[in-house]
């Protein structure tokens, strides 16, 4: 802060202070010409108007006030004098995460002089939850899974981070997978499901096929073959022309729809012969996937939750699909 | 002494002026000097200019009331940072015109929203948001994905937006300030935006906020 706006503060705060002691001071005089008690003179619809001074207890407090002030000030500041605490709510005047870092430890000292609300809160909660996070990172997924106290802490931060997808119960939606079935699009192990949540799953998605299939006839008969690969009735025909075509489908689905995870290619592409369906099985969801293609994303967490809370949230969700 | 407080009590314009005056001063002490003060003026290092279709959603932001029951202003409260992330400050709010800090959470705070959520999820709980939660109380904002942009005042938005910000704007080496945007983005704003929906321009704005401060 520049000088003129420091004087400026000073000024207007001391100035008021003193304004309204001598306001108080003023108003706390008898210059009304009448004894204390007695009439002011002035009477309307039968009510008289006395000259009774300011409450004993209100101007004491209105007193105190102004006092109450002058201490806040000394602790607190003002204008660019940080008080006697050194107190600030947060660090402001940053302009990345490496200097919000920096100040944060900087501050943190106790010789710093200056003493960060923010910064001490947080410092205080690490001191407590830090240790246990970090025993929570040195033991295995799979072990996390069976500890309930862990388990615990993992559902709270899943649905606070990971409901509004996947459903508060995990069992997902259309477009968003079911975590609590043993249907996985890139593995159901700790390790593959702790890469998900720390770096996303950001598929190039599956195209478009109308074209390639040569329009809405070879998407039909492609969407007969992929249903009767569950084992549910089609038009046989219509199944048999969808099967010469799906050898285009096979790159990503596997030659038998198996999916990739099974073929242990990395993008996602489900299994069509479980009768799991992540954008519904009707024919006509099936139809749309093929004509239009589907594009699901998870989002990368890492830099959000950090190691630590997606190793337990992993936990969590590993422990779902576990009985 | 004589009575001279009598002046003020049976005098209503006089009283005005005095209350006026009294009341102001916390004003001119809490609010004036901020406007002065370059750390508030000052934008963080990876500030971004909103592409102008990213610019058009935020004009659908502000014409939905988004802003009526979402923040977008992290406190420095860890209950707050645990939950949103870092908190917010004032590097990342200089291009803002109006600011949308809002000051009611219905709904979460969206100052990080950018990146939490799939472009697929905003489409499926902004057509109907119990679809995706079954909880919520928000409105469905289902007309977004069949009105489209027409792109017709996005340039002069643009070319606004620099005016507005001329003060405020990264500035190069030589301390020269940068203007948000070129002449030949505004240009290419009306083509940048014409025919998408008011969905994706949302969506496009949703998916940006909070990437500044890294």
């Amino acid at each position: 802060m520049s000088n003129f706006w420091n004087i400026w503060v000073w000024v207007l705060t001391l100035g008021s202070l003193v304004g309204c002691f001598l306001l108080l001071r003023m108003c706390l005089k008898n210059f009304a010409g009448v004894e204390e008690g007695e009439s002011m003179g002035h009477t309307f619809d039968g009510i008289e108007e006395l000259n009774n001074p300011l409450p004993k207890w209100w101007s004491t407090f209105f007193l105190v006030t102004i006092v109450w002030a002058f201490g806040y000030i000394a602790l607190y500041g003002l204008g660019s004098w940080t008080g006697a605490l050194g107190w600030k709510s947060s660090n402001q005047g940053i302009l990345n995460l490496a200097e919000s870092k920096a100040k944060t430890l900087e501050y943190l000292e106790k010789d710093s002089g200056v003493l960060v609300q923010y910064d001490r809160e947080v410092a205080a909660a690490d001191a407590k939850f830090g240790p246990i996070f970090e025993a929570y990172a040195a033991r295995s997924i799979e072990d996390l899974a069976t500890d309930e106290e862990a388990l615990k802490v993992g559902q709270r931060l899943f649905i606070q981070n990971c409901s509004q997808c996947h459903g508060s119960d995990a069992h997902g939606t259309t477009g968003f997978p079911n975590l609590a079935d043993k249907d996985w699009l890139y593995g159901g192990s700790p390790e593959a499901i702790k890469a998900t949540i720390m770096n996303g799953r950001i598929a190039s998605g599956m195209m478009a096929w109308e074209g390639a299939l040569g329009g809405d006839q070879g998407v039909k008969e492609v969407a007969a073959y992929v249903i009767s690969l569950s084992g549910r009735s089609v038009d046989p025909d219509l199944a048999k022309a969808g099967k010469g075509k799906f050898a285009l489908c096979a790159g990503c689905h596997g030659s038998e729809g198996q999916g990739s995870l099974a073929l242990g290619l990395p993008m996602g592409a489900p299994n069509l012969t479980d009768n799991i369906w992540l954008y519904g099985g009707s024919k006509r969801a099936i139809e749309e996937s093929i004509r239009n293609g589907r594009a699901g994303v998870m989002p990368p967490w890492k830099d959000i939750l950090g190691e630590e809370k997606v190793h337990l949230i992993s936990s969590y969700v590993y422990s779902l699909s576990q009985d | 002494m004589k009575n001279s407080h009598e002046k003020v009590e049976k005098n209503v314009g006089l009283f005005f002026l005095f209350t006026v005056f009294a009341i102001s001063i916390g004003g001119l002490v809490e609010i004036t000097p901020l406007f002065f003060q370059k750390e508030l003026a000052t934008p963080v290092d990876n500030l971004k200019p909103y592409t102008a279709l990213q610019m058009e959603g935020r004009d659908i932001y502000i014409r939905e009331g988004c802003s009526n029951c979402h923040s977008q202003m992290i406190r420095p409260f860890r209950a707050e940072t645990e939950r949103y992330g870092h908190y917010s400050v004032a590097g990342e709010h200089v291009w803002e015109h109006p600011f949308l800090w809002g000051s009611k959470r219905t709904g979460p705070d969206l100052a990080r929203v950018g990146g939490r959520y799939s472009d697929d999820w905003h489409i499926a709980h902004l057509t109907d948001p119990r679809s995706v939660v079954p909880e919520s109380n928000m409105p469905a904002y289902n007309w977004l994905n069949t009105n489209t942009l027409d792109g017709e005042i996005t340039g002069k938005k643009l070319a606004t937006f620099n005016f507005l910000t001329r003060n405020r704007s990264h500035k190069d080496e030589n301390g020269k300030a940068i203007p948000l945007y070129t002449q030949a983005e505004i240009d290419g704003a009306k083509d940048a935006v014409k025919g998408k929906t008011e969905m994706s321009a949302l969506i496009a704005y949703l998916q940006s906020l909070g990437h500044a401060l890294k």
